[in-house]
């Protein structure tokens, strides 16, 4: 039996050395993992457990109750009452579709055309291998959403979610349809938001009556038109939009058009949280948004998120960030801070996006047979002064590793003997 | 108060500014404190910002200044005065942030608010960010509510040389003058690597290589020494006793440009550098020895961890980030344990900023994640040290340590009242105290400012 004491926060670097010898490479799931002694919580049915055991095999959720007993193979993790979360949400981002955003030949998450293209289609640029995988991952976030972003065009295209064990084609649920609607007008739309639901309108129709003979000046391609048509009566399409009207076009647009639609962004949802409690909407909103950074967002106000919970509008949160996407918990953390209750702010990072994007099976949340996504916490997940000690995807206890903690490593020691490059850790 | 900074203001002047400068500093500050009266603040938790934590502490403020901070309860205060139980809250120094860009680019962020890049050379140190300023930006209110008290405004990092910052108190007025925190240093921003000759290489102009920025920044210094040597000789031959040369005596052309830089030269204009690369940095220092200037801070130093003891051993800052990273090439090697790592050698002097209307709302979750992170790495931060971070070596690096940064008598009532411990991701500041004055207060609206720009929106508080 292997046996990982509690030391693990106390002596990071002790606990590397150690997981590196005991981790199972990703791909083979036959690690039993047994955490004694958490507190767990499942957002799921169970909600909070006390003093909790969590036993993990073949990369699922086997049991979590208290007083289990360790299988004899187990790797054993003592949590000594630390919390225990499913692993979190790290937002929508560009994970994998960028390294660098300021050097171009590393960024593939935006099609540079004023022109609508539903079909493209960012998952197909994915890359695991980036390092922005692994620094996300540490901080607690086994999965995200691939978003596309938009440059010229007002459909800036589709993403999906994914988990961020490393794999190449860890995509889970369907395909996600982007669209940004606002201030910033395209060229295409004539430089009025009025402009983007005429063009959207328009695409629609052509999406919609496959029986219009494709013309050159049409506003979709031939694949863009049956993109597009996937969105009709089924799947999700994320609106990004700020200002109180135009959310109310979005609800209107999309009940109209038949579509699934998530605000994203949603400075002055909380205006019209009636409205989306209504319709069912759900808004991935910025918690640290409280300044009138455009005439769009007017009425940005850090209690948006718990005036939309109160209404009983679904929420999750929406950063922007990629290379810092480990701010998210931060965020969730002000959220409370302005009213929030603190398990709808777990919740925003876990279930409710987990919901919203229509997965399920054990992604943002911990349930019997579902997938083993989780973190051991040295406090409360939401705390600045907290940190994520131990992520275990699919089972797999995943090396604390990132090439900032590299680089951190290597330059730890106080002088030593031979320049830095020598120093491998 | 005022009349003492500017004395002292003045010994510092050099002959050759003293001649041109006119009778007094254009543009002087004309800030007067809010009214305010006596204050004793009991039973604190008090971080003293000069690494000493203070519990169940007790602080009593008066005309404008922090008389008596102290563990045992203070008697023999004649007169009335207020008294706020702090009990289960925290003291900190109000908070300083040595770099934003508030006022230059104001929120909203409309195109006819882009006020702080004068991106139209390689070398501007001609401007001053304060005539950029919209004293109305509603940013400077969101950072009050998160206790900042100072700031310093600078230009933007486009250019080699982007021209001067102001230190401002964080108080309302109609103008930024009523603002300038009086008798502090101008800054002057300097920025290295990317932005500059990506700016100018990209138009085919000097710079485009980094190598073209350091020849950009030496060409300049020599033309500064130039010019103090110019004023110098004219003032030789003012003080001396050929009647003939004395009427003969043309004085130099004044040139704001070279006026800045013979600021840096004669250590009146302290030197806030942009810097990502540790590389560059040392470039930098080099360049300093050369033409005989210091650098006070480098800011955003991604790489600063890498020269923690050079950094250290010149007495240079780094005005550094938590946890921001990656976003070009020069941010790669970002990680979170920098500003642990260049506080760590004796003399290290780090600092959180923000460059960010965002992040200066919020600079005391960010000295927590950066603290939170070094203590992981095994090194020994509480939040008695890290509170210098956000206070005390921030005003260190803008000249301003000796008038505020620290609750230490005789200093600025700068203060924040905190909820709780201000190291946590739910603590508010309660109260704001600048010289002694009230100037925001969470629980009662009459003391939350609101800019012009933002009026008739207050009723949108309470849906």
């Amino acid at each position: 039996m292997n046996t990982l004491h509690s030391a693990l926060r106390r002596n990071t670097r002790t606990v590397i050395t150690a997981l590196l010898g005991l981790i199972v490479p990703f791909g083979i799931q036959a690690q039993t993992v047994f955490i004694n002694d958490a507190t767990v919580y499942t957002m799921s049915n169970q909600s909070m457990v006390q003093d909790a055991d969590v036993l993990i095999r073949d990369g699922r959720i086997r049991s979590i109750e208290a007083g289990l007993t360790a299988p004899a193979d187990a790797t054993i993790i003592e949590a000594d009452g630390r919390p225990v979360t499913p692993g979190f949400f790290a937002g929508i981002t560009s994970i994998g579709l960028q390294d660098i955003p300021a050097e171009a030949e590393t960024v593939d998450f935006a099609l540079n055309t004023p022109a609508l293209h539903p079909e493209f289609d960012v998952t197909l640029a994915y890359n695991p291998d980036s390092i922005l995988v692994p620094v996300t991952r540490i901080e607690g976030y086994t999965w995200t959403v691939l978003g596309a972003s938009r440059m010229g065009s007002i459909i800036a295209g589709q993403g999906q979610a994914v988990t961020l064990d490393g794999e190449y084609r860890s995509f889970l649920g369907e395909k996600l349809l982007f669209i940004d609607i606002g201030s910033d007008a395209s060229e295409q739309s004539g430089g009025s938001r009025a402009g983007q639901w005429m063009l959207l309108n328009q695409a629609l129709t052509e999406a919609n009556k496959s029986e219009i003979r494709w013309t050159p000046d049409a506003l979709l391609t031939v694949n863009g038109r049956t993109a597009l048509a996937r969105y009709v009566g089924q799947g999700t399409v994320l609106f990004q939009v700020d200002r109180a009207s135009d959310i109310l076009q979005v609800l209107d647009f999309s009940q109209r058009q038949q579509i699934n639609p998530v605000i994203v962004g949603g400075a002055e949802a909380w205006k019209v949280a009636d409205h989306l409690a209504e319709a069912g909407v759900a808004v991935l909103l910025n918690p640290f948004a409280n300044l009138p950074e455009n005439f769009d967002q007017l009425g940005a106000r850090l209690d948006n998120a718990a005036i939309l919970h109160e209404a009983g509008v679904t929420i999750s949160f929406h950063i922007g960030e990629s290379n810092n996407a480990r701010r998210m918990r931060q965020a969730a953390g002000n959220a409370v801070a302005n009213g929030l209750p603190w398990e709808a702010a777990l919740a925003g990072l876990t279930s409710n996006p987990a919901a919203i994007f229509g997965l399920s099976g054990g992604i943002g949340s911990l349930e019997e047979d579902g997938v083993a996504d989780l973190v051991i916490w040295s406090g409360d997940p939401l705390e600045v002064t907290s940190a994520a000690d131990q992520v275990i995807i699919t089972g797999n206890i995943i090396p604390m590793v990132s090439r900032q903690t590299l680089l951190r490593d290597r330059y730890l020691p106080e002088h030593p003997d031979m320049p830095r490059a020598y120093l491998k850790p | 108060m005022f009349a003492k900074i500017t004395i002292r203001f003045s010994l510092a002047l050099t002959l050759f500014t003293v001649l041109h400068a006119a009778a007094e500093e254009p543009y002087p500050s004309t800030y007067t404190p809010m009214p305010s009266g006596p204050v004793l603040i009991v039973n604190a938790t008090i971080l003293t910002g000069t690494g000493e934590r203070i519990n169940n502490g007790n602080l009593f403020m008066a005309d404008g200044k922090i008389v008596t901070v102290s563990e045992n309860s203070i008697r023999k205060i004649k007169g009335d005065y207020r008294t706020i139980d702090a009990e289960d809250r925290w003291v900190t120094p109000g908070l300083i942030d040595v770099h934003s860009h508030l006022g230059v680019y104001a929120s909203p962020g409309v195109a006819a608010h882009s006020d702080g890049n004068e991106a139209s050379a390689p070398v501007t140190a001609q401007v001053w960010a304060e005539h950029s300023i919209w004293p109305q930006d509603p940013g400077f209110n969101r950072a009050l509510a998160g206790g900042v008290t100072s700031l310093q405004v600078l230009p933007g990092s486009a250019n080699l040389i982007g021209g001067r910052g102001v230190t401002l108190k964080n108080v309302r007025a109609t103008s930024y003058q009523a603002m300038k925190f009086p008798g502090a240093p101008y800054g002057l921003k300097m920025a290295c690597g990317e932005n500059p000759k990506r700016r100018y290489g990209g138009k085919g102009l000097a710079p485009s290589t980094r190598m073209g920025n350091v020849a950009g920044y030496r060409a300049q210094w020599i033309e500064a020494q130039r010019y103090i040597r110019d004023w110098a000789t004219y003032e030789e031959i003012l003080a001396g006793e050929d009647a003939e040369a004395i009427a003969a005596a043309v004085p130099p052309v004044r040139d704001l440009r070279l006026e800045t830089l013979a600021g840096v030269l004669n250590g009146e204009i302290l030197v806030h550098m942009h810097c990502y690369r540790a590389d560059e940095m040392m470039t930098v220092l080099d360049m300093a020895r050369e033409f005989d200037y210091r650098v006070s801070a480098f800011h955003h130093g991604v790489e600063a961890y890498k020269i923690a003891d050079e950094l250290a051993a010149a007495g240079v800052c780094g005005a550094l980030w938590a946890d921001w990273w990656g976003f070009k090439a020069e941010a790669y090697d970002g990680i979170q344990e920098n500003l642990a790592l260049v506080d760590r050698p004796a003399g290290g002097c780090a600092i959180v900023h923000s460059d960010s209307s965002e992040g200066i709302q919020r600079l005391n979750q960010e000295a927590a994640k950066a603290m939170t992170s070094g203590r992981r790495a095994g090194m020994d931060i509480s939040p008695k040290t890290a509170i210098r971070w956000i206070t005390s070596n921030a005003a260190k690096s803008l000249g301003i340590l000796e008038q505020t940064g620290t609750i230490e008598p005789g200093k600025m009532a700068d203060i924040v009242i905190w909820n709780g411990n201000p190291f946590s991701v739910y603590a508010k500041a309660d109260e704001v105290f600048i010289d002694g004055a009230l100037v925001y207060d969470r629980s009662n609206p009459e003391y939350q400012p609101v800019s012009d720009f933002e009026l008739g929106r207050e009723a949108e508080e309470s849906p």
